[in-house]
């Protein structure tokens, strides 16, 4: 049976620079993939791949469902909610309007349903409730990760794209982040394919983990095997 | 230097050159076809005598304002094709050097040979002086105050202060120079020569230029600002030189009409004129030397053919459409960029290519 | 003094109508980072078929609303098809793209309609609100129309949800398009509102300066001036920009025929108009080219 998101042979450029060769990789419904390497490995690039924001060629299927040349917005539409590398943030628009913009294409009738999951939002971040006029440039760098997050979430996602959340941020905020996204993904059941070189990390949220190197996969397997071998150790965690 | 622009522009300046060579009149064979060229139009006016109704007097006058238009697109091509900084506004220093020349004959009865060199500085000066704030401008803001300066022009060459020197609305009136050393040539075929010989020194004297130091130095800075400033290419003295040099060839070419239309007024400088420079530009082709002067050809052609085509468009068509130089232009305009954005000279170049393989 | 209010007065009238275009301006500036050089023909091009609506026997305000429409279709339709294509060109191919544009539309509007002068009717009483000692009753109309057009643009776009995916989509594509905005269509809207609110302006000017295809150029000068003036990536700055433009206009105008009356020398005057917006436009640039509202955004390598 095809896993919830498969991707096989999968090639990207920028431009005229090829960015990934050969990447191939699945993803079961409800779990939690990491994608460790070092920088420039092609991770950032893969998640960009799979929402079509860079020339790709290869097989992605979300859910049995082709989606390689789909336009970005039609991915997203899918089901597919990408947190980018920077988080993205709408920094002239206040919180609430980062949050509701993600519920655009839910249309008028969800109205109640949008109301809902704003105040699940604001249950999972409360940091965030606090805020909610304020511009979301002026947030702090923790707070507009939370923001990022919660946007994905009003796109009611069944697959969660997540790009280096822990990227410039304390310690103690990546934490409660990273606790925030286990507890989504075992009360939402959300699928989540996470980045990151913080590889501790990673290998502690996800169950599964691949390791990308110069755009190939070179070692795939359940975390808690990553974790423990040894070339992962040294290259990666640091012993 | 950083340039502060109030939204993050992603695009550089870069003109529309994807296929032409950057180098304007390179290898050797493009060096023959100039000097096969430029001997026929040494001897062109000569065969009047042979077949005098083809070789006119008036044909030759066009050829004339053919040349000074090319002049006049060169300018402005080292300044946005090979500078890669946007003018939309070039009729200004066009009309400062038809006004210098004017004056200077008219006022200081000043011989018609010895005003280009004055011309050149004091458009150069113009030039340079208007290149300096327009350093920090790139793209489109910079095609914002060219464009504000091609609008206002008119205005400013009739303010009451400078009536005295401009004569005003009226304008001034001119005598056609004759020919020197009492020659056998009319009035015609004398500025025929005389823009003959100008434009083959500026050419040459661009082609120089731009195969040099300082044309490499130039286009670095239109193909990537930054990385020019990096490299230690003095970006703010080149741009603002190149800004001189450019206002200074379109000067010339001013002041060249001035001479052969014996006549100037505020109104023949405004908007238009700076749209013609600017499809003479894009039809002869961006970064082309050749494509100036194909340019150039191009413009004078349209404007005098006007009444041909419109009659053309309406009889032989049938569309009910006055085809007036400005619809042909914006015609042109929308439909290069989509077909033929490197311009006549980079299809003429295609073209061989292929017709070579 | 009363000469002083009026001129302040007509500025205001006359700024109304710079803000209008320097809104069109900013909207397609702030979506596109394109600066619309064929705004004012496109105005005016709406207004002459508002016009040829009124010779055909609509009513005034029907003609309106019908050209407002169909301004903002072809809006639309000018986005995705002449300028689509062209998203990635370099800068010069679009500003010449521009340029055509703006020359084919002068030059159609002076074929199909002459380049003689036309008048236009205005729709406003001669005795509106009694103020006509003032402001005339058309350029008072005139700022009021301008008010509602730019307060039902606001409402718009501060309170409803395509509203907001439109300045979402303007701020930050790629975050709009990975929230499931179609952005390209947002640009075409955004095009199709620039459209409107210009053929808004040019019908209410063109009774002002009466109706000719070279009408809107000076107007468009001067509302680049006031959209450069507030800040060229501000909606809100853009607009009082075009305000202050006019007033200073009038000002600058009365100042001069002030020293003229009183010390018989003549520095500046109606002639000199075009050069003063010239003269806003390269100092704006020069001194702070984010204008007085405008973000700056430095440019990372």
């Amino acid at each position: 049976m095809a896993a919830f998101l498969e991707v096989n042979g999968l090639k990207a450029y920028y431009g005229q620079t090829q960015a990934l060769y050969d990447v191939a990789f699945a993803l079961e419904q409800g779990g939690i993939t990491t994608l460790l390497g070092a920088n420039g490995a092609g991770k950032t690039t893969t998640l960009r791949a799979i929402c079509n924001m860079v020339r790709t060629e290869g097989r992605i299927s979300f859910d049995g469902q082709p989606i390689v040349g789909r336009a970005t917005e039609s991915i997203v539409r899918l089901g597919v909610a990408h947190v980018p590398e920077g988080r993205g943030t709408f920094t002239t628009l206040t919180v609430e309007e980062n949050l509701r913009i993600a519920a655009y294409t839910r249309g008028r009738s969800a109205r109640a349903e949008v109301k809902r999951d704003l105040d699940m939002v604001f249950e999972y971040f409360p940091r965030l409730s606090e805020r909610i006029e304020q511009q979301a440039g002026t947030l702090s760098g923790g707070e507009q990760q939370m923001l990022a997050v919660s946007r994905a979430l009003m796109l009611r996602p069944r697959l969660m794209l997540l790009d280096e959340p822990s990227f410039g941020l304390a310690p103690l905020i990546v934490q409660e982040i990273f606790r925030i996204l286990r507890r989504i993904n075992n009360e939402s059941k959300v699928s989540m394919l996470l980045v990151e070189q913080n590889a501790a990390l990673a290998l502690e949220l996800a169950d599964h983990a691949y390791v990308l190197e110069t755009g190939r996969v070179v070692m795939a397997g359940p975390s808690a095997v990553v974790k423990n071998d040894e070339n992962i150790r040294k290259s990666y965690l640091g012993y | 230097m950083s340039t502060a622009n109030p939204a993050d522009t992603a695009t550089t300046t870069a003109a529309a050159v994807p296929a032409s060579p950057a180098a304007p009149a390179g290898t050797g064979a493009d060096r023959r076809w100039v000097w096969i060229v430029v001997a026929v139009a040494a001897v062109l006016p000569l065969l009047h005598a042979v077949v005098p109704d083809i070789v006119s007097d008036y044909r030759l006058f066009l050829m004339s304002t053919m040349m000074i238009a090319a002049i006049a697109v060169l300018g402005l091509n080292l300044l946005t094709g090979f500078n890669g900084q946007i003018s939309l506004g070039h009729g200004a220093f066009y009309a400062v050097g038809a006004y210098t020349a004017a004056v200077l004959m008219d006022k200081l009865d000043l011989p018609y040979w010895t005003l280009l060199p004055l011309v050149a500085a004091v458009c150069f000066v113009v030039g340079f002086l208007f290149g300096l704030p327009a350093l920090r401008l790139e793209g489109h803001y910079l095609a914002l105050a060219t464009f504000a300066l091609a609008l206002a022009v008119p205005q400013m060459l009739k303010y009451k202060w400078l009536e005295g020197l401009t004569g005003g609305v009226q304008g001034i009136v001119l005598l056609k120079p004759e020919a020197p050393f009492g020659l056998p040539l009319s009035e015609d075929q004398w500025l025929y020569y005389y823009c003959l010989i100008v434009t083959v020194l500026l050419y040459w004297a661009a082609w120089n230029m731009l195969r040099g130091r300082s044309g490499r130095a130039m286009m670095a800075i239109r193909d990537h600002h930054m990385a020019a400033d990096t490299m230690g290419i003095d970006t703010a003295r080149y741009k603002a030189v190149t800004f001189g040099i450019s206002a200074a060839y379109t000067g010339i070419a001013g002041a060249l009409s001035a001479s052969a239309i014996a006549f100037v007024a505020p109104d023949s400088f405004g908007f238009f004129l700076s749209i013609s420079l600017l499809i003479g530009l894009v039809v002869g082709g961006v970064a082309s030397l050749p494509g100036s002067i194909i340019g150039g050809i191009f413009t004078v052609l349209v404007q005098n053919s006007a009444q041909a085509l419109s009659n053309f468009v309406k009889n032989d068509i049938g569309l009910p459409y006055d085809l007036s130089p400005y619809s042909v232009y914006g015609i042109l305009l929308l439909v290069l960029m989509y077909v033929m954005p490197t311009g006549i000279a980079g299809g003429v170049v295609l073209a061989w290519r292929r017709l070579r393989r | 003094m009363e000469q002083l209010i009026q001129q302040i007065a007509s500025g205001l009238a006359n700024g109304a109508i710079y803000a209008c275009v320097a809104l069109a301006l900013v909207m397609i500036f702030v979506s596109t980072d394109h600066i619309n050089f064929a705004q004012g023909e496109m105005a005016m091009f709406s207004t002459y078929i508002s016009w040829q609506l009124i010779q055909w026997g609509l009513d005034y305000w029907v003609a309106f609303f019908v050209t407002v429409v169909v301004s903002f279709v072809a809006g639309v339709l000018i986005e995705r098809i002449v300028l689509r294509p062209l998203h990635s060109a370099p800068v010069l191919s679009i500003v010449v793209v521009f340029i055509g544009l703006l020359a084919i539309c002068n030059s159609v509007a002076g074929t199909a309609w002459s380049y003689l002068i036309k008048e236009y009717p205005t729709p406003f009483p001669k005795e509106l609100f009694g103020l006509s000692g003032l402001i005339g009753a058309h350029q008072l109309g005139v700022v009021i129309v301008t008010l509602i057009v730019l307060s039902l643009l606001y409402v718009f776009f501060r309170y409803t949800p395509l509203g907001l995916a439109m300045r979402a989509a303007a701020q930050n594509p790629v975050s709009a398009r990975l929230s499931g905005v179609r952005v390209d269509w947002m640009l075409a809207l955004g095009w199709g509102l620039a459209a409107a609110v210009g053929a808004v302006a040019g019908m209410m000017v063109a009774h002002i300066v009466y109706l000719d295809p070279n009408m809107m150029a000076g107007i468009l000068l001067y509302a680049f001036a006031g959209a450069l003036l507030g800040g060229i990536s501000n909606p809100g700055g853009a607009v009082l920009g075009g305000f202050i433009v006019g007033v200073l206009e009038n000002l600058v105008a009365y100042l001069g025929n002030a020293i003229e009356k009183g010390f018989g020398v003549y520095i500046i005057g109606n002639g000199e108009k075009l050069t003063v917006a010239l003269i806003i436009v390269i100092t704006v640039l020069t001194l702070k080219p984010s204008g007085l509202f405008g973000r700056v955004v430095v440019k990372r390598v």
